[in-house]
Parts: structure tokens; C-alpha cells; sequence
């Protein structure tokens, strides 16, 4: 082995077309963030997926961690009020 | 909820492989499960880009533009499917260099498949067609695999995978059409493909190692021996088509069971190509060695480049592309060789 460490990390976000956001399409390794780019397009945008790319560095993303999932999204569980369908409208009433 | 205790945490395991759930890189996992992914998907990447060389051997030889163009989009996309499953693997806290080295040094393997020669140009025909179409059809059922990175990158090889079929049959179809020696041509790559992709489907479920806890912990949805009937069933009417023969006079349609009966697969030949004593497995890492040897100044030279560029950025700063000189600086900082995998798991095991 020539080199003894991988590059580093970035996540690639993709728009696949105007008008929607842009998704986590994967990973990939570059040395720097225009090599990150142009990568991303050659592995992610071979068959037209995507008008925009973002080129992330892993280690500049902090993630919730999955031991806490459960009391960590648990003040939306009992909340059932903030769904429309929450509400009992009588027939025939419309556009509401 | 204080501390989670180990048997929360293989109760939860099992609950969310029960429930099809996906596995994700931060959840806990069993350790077992964890090296048997990194197997699997690490000699599934091999394969990938091991897969490129038999198929490159044609781009130079291809008989018209558009072959060659189409050649060379799908030795390509091979590419991009090594790198989609590396980057799959990395998820479970092993290194692309340690895969890389494992594959150099011989102690990953990777689909015994590639170590037959390509002779013709037919044969990239008969790739295509069979050693893709056992592919897919193992492939397919991994879109559904109990871990989330190697389900989600399936799903994305499966999608271009479709193409390289395509393509393939395309290809022996023009040969088998055209002239007397055209025909032979594609008729003789699919005699000598045939067997070898049947392999592919691995080792009769009654002797397969890793099947039975593989489809417990539903990396696997379907055994060997049911996929390689389904590879079969679906490939003889497409022969027809072709206007080809497949090699096996045993092949006939069973009334009874309603798949094709085929003939016995010479299982003697799969484990010594698997012992590396298959026509080119020599040929082919030898050619991978060298090709990551040989492309060793270019990697060092991005590392120097994307060095200077930062240190050059530090000290000047000067107006740049990105206008939020914060991000700007995190990228810098984290630019460097530490900037490894680590951040997002840190159970490491192989």
C-alpha cells in the first residue's frame, strides 16, 4: 500500500430536479471538496438524476443516536391533536 | 431508561429483523452480523471491479462505435457499483484501503465468474445475457436485505443492472442472426458461459456454509438452489429467442414440479477455480495490483493538491467560491487523513 489512509468522507445530496429538495444520495471519498464534486457527478449523476449536487463532509454532520430514538422523538407520540384528521367535522360541511 | 443492557439490545436486534425493519449503521448489531455483511458485501464489491477487466479486454476491439460506447458505459457503471457497495461496507467500520488490501493480498474473494477468460466479442454478448442475468436475479431479492446501505445501494446497481442485460442480449442476438460464423461465434460463448454462471448462484443449499443463518437474519430472502431454478426457467425461452442452445442435454421442461430439470453442475470445477486455479485468476489480480500501484502518484497527487490548497486557505483566505466562510473552514478541517469513517460508527469489528 502506497498510502496508508483512506480520504475523507462526504455524503452527496442530489436535486433531482428543480423545484424539490436535495436528497442523500450516498457516500464517497475525495481529497477535497471540488474533487468531492465531480466524483459525486460521475457516481450519482450518470443517467440525468440530478440538476445540483451538495458535497458534505461526514464529520461536519451530528446525528441523534439510535439508543435514544425512542425517548428522543417521544413528545410528538402523544400528540395526536396537531393531525387534521384529529377533528370530527360534520358531513357535508366543505372545503375545510 | 437508564442503561440499555445487551439483552435489550439483541431483543431489539430481533424485533426489528423480525418485524422487516432495516438494520441501520448506528444500530447495534450482533457481532456475527456485522463480519458476515462485511463478507458478503466486501466480495460483492471485489466483484464489481474485478468484473471490469474480462469485459475492458473488448473496448478496443469493439466492432462498431455504438458497441464500444455501450461498452464503455457499463464497464463504468461496474465502477460505480464497486463504489456504492465500498461505500455500503465503510457503514460497518471497515476501512476502503483494509478491503482493498484484503482483495490484493488475497484473503477477500471475489465471484469465481471473472476468472474465465472473454476469447470473442461474443462473449461480451453472453456476459451480458447470463453472468448480469444470474446476477439480477440474485440481486433482486437483496433490494429487501435486513441492512439499510447494502438494500439501498442493490436498488440502485439492480436499476443500471437492467441495461447491461439488455445490452447483452442485444449483442448475441445481432450474432446469432447474422452470418454462419457470427452464430457459431455467439453460439460457442454461451456454451462456455452457461455452467459457470449457473455456479454463480453458489454451492447446493445442503453444503452451503453461511445460507441457513444468512436468510435467519434475512440478508438473504431465497437459498441457492431456488434462485439458480428461477436463473434457469427464465433463461431457456430467452435461448429460444436467441436462436441458441444452452449446453445441457438433460434441459427439459418438468410437468411436475413446472421448472426446467437441468443436468448436474461439475462442482469439482467451482471449488478449484475458487482455490484459484481457474484460467485467470492470477491474470486478474495481478492486473488489479497493478492498476492500484500504477495509479498510486495520481491518488498522492490529489492528497498533495487538496494539502496545499488548505493550508494556502488558512493563512490567506482569499474570496472564494463559497460565500459562508464557516462551512468553508469546516470542510478545511476536516479535510485531513483523520477524517476517517469513525464519526458515525464506532463498534468497529471485521
Amino acid at each position: 500500500m502506497t498510502e496508508s489512509t483512506d480520504w475523507p468522507l462526504w455524503e452527496v445530496f442530489v436535486r433531482s430536479r428543480r423545484g424539490l429538495s436535495h436528497t442523500h444520495a450516498g457516500s464517497l471519498h475525495a481529497p477535497d471538496a471540488q474533487m468531492a464534486l465531480r466524483n459525486a457527478r460521475d457516481l450519482y449523476t450518470r443517467r440525468n438524476e440530478g440538476v445540483s449536487l451538495w458535497v458534505v463532509p461526514s464529520t461536519a454532520i451530528t446525528a441523534s443516536s439510535p439508543d435514544e430514538k425512542d425517548s428522543f422523538f417521544e413528545p410528538a407520540g402523544d400528540k395526536p391533536y396537531r393531525h387534521p384528521t384529529f377533528y370530527e367535522i360534520p358531513e357535508g360541511v366543505k372545503h375545510l | 431508561m437508564a442503561t440499555v443492557t445487551a439483552q435489550d439490545r439483541t431483543t431489539a436486534f430481533d424485533a426489528a429483523v423480525a418485524a422487516d425493519e432495516r438494520i441501520e449503521p448506528r444500530d447495534w448489531m450482533p457481532d456475527a452480523y456485522r463480519a458476515t455483511l462485511v463478507r458478503q458485501i466486501a466480495q460483492h464489491a471485489h466483484s464489481e471491479i474485478i468484473g471490469m477487466q474480462p469485459e475492458a479486454n473488448w473496448i478496443t476491439r469493439a466492432p462498431s462505435l455504438r458497441r464500444k460506447a455501450i461498452l464503455i458505459a457499463k464497464v463504468q457503471d461496474e465502477a460505480g457499483h464497486g463504489l456504492y457497495l465500498y461505500s455500503a461496507a465503510e457503514t460497518l467500520g471497515t476501512g476502503r484501503d483494509e478491503l482493498l488490501d484484503k482483495l490484493h493480498s488475497g484473503r477477500q474473494k471475489y465471484s469465481s465468474i471473472f476468472n474465465y477468460p472473454t476469447l470473442t466479442w461474443a462473449d461480451v454478448g453472453a456476459i451480458g445475457w447470463l453472468v448480469d442475468g444470474a446476477a439480477i436475479t440474485n440481486q433482486v431479492p437483496l433490494c429487501r436485505c435486513s441492512y439499510g446501505p447494502y438494500a439501498r445501494a442493490m436498488v440502485r446497481i439492480c436499476k443500471e443492472e437492467s441495461f447491461h442485460q439488455r445490452q447483452g442480449y442485444e449483442s448475441l442476438l445481432a450474432l446469432s442472426r447474422g452470418t454462419p460464423a457470427q452464430h457459431a461465434m455467439a453460439q460457442d460463448a454461451v456454451n462456455r458461459w452457461w455452467w459457470p454462471s449457473l455456479m454463480m448462484f453458489g454451492p447446493p443449499d445442503d453444503e452451503s456454509a453461511h445460507s441457513a443463518q444468512s436468510m435467519a437474519w434475512k440478508i438473504k430472502r431465497h437459498s441457492n438452489d431456488e434462485l439458480r431454478q428461477r436463473f434457469v426457467d427464465i433463461c431457456v425461452p430467452q435461448a429460444e429467442t436467441l436462436g441458441l442452445t444452452l449446453p445441457d442435454p438433460e434441459l427439459k421442461w418438468n410437468e411436475d414440479r413446472g421448472h426446467y430439470d437441468f443436468g448436474p453442475i461439475d462442482w469439482t470445477e467451482f471449488r478449484e477455480v475458487l482455490k484459484g486455479n481457474g484460467p485467470c485468476n492470477e491474470q486478474r489480480i495481478t492486473q488489479r495490483r497493478r492498476a492500484h500501484d500504477e495509479g498510486a502518484w495520481v491518488r498522492e497527487a490529489a492528497a498533495a493538491y487538496a494539502a496545499k490548497h488548505n493550508t494556502a486557505d488558512d493563512t490567506a483566505r482569499p474570496a472564494h467560491h463559497t460565500a459562508r466562510p464557516t462551512e468553508q473552514h469546516t470542510a478545511q478541517a476536516t479535510a485531513g487523513p483523520a477524517a476517517d469513517t469513525a464519526p458515525l460508527h464506532g463498534e468497529a469489528t471485521a
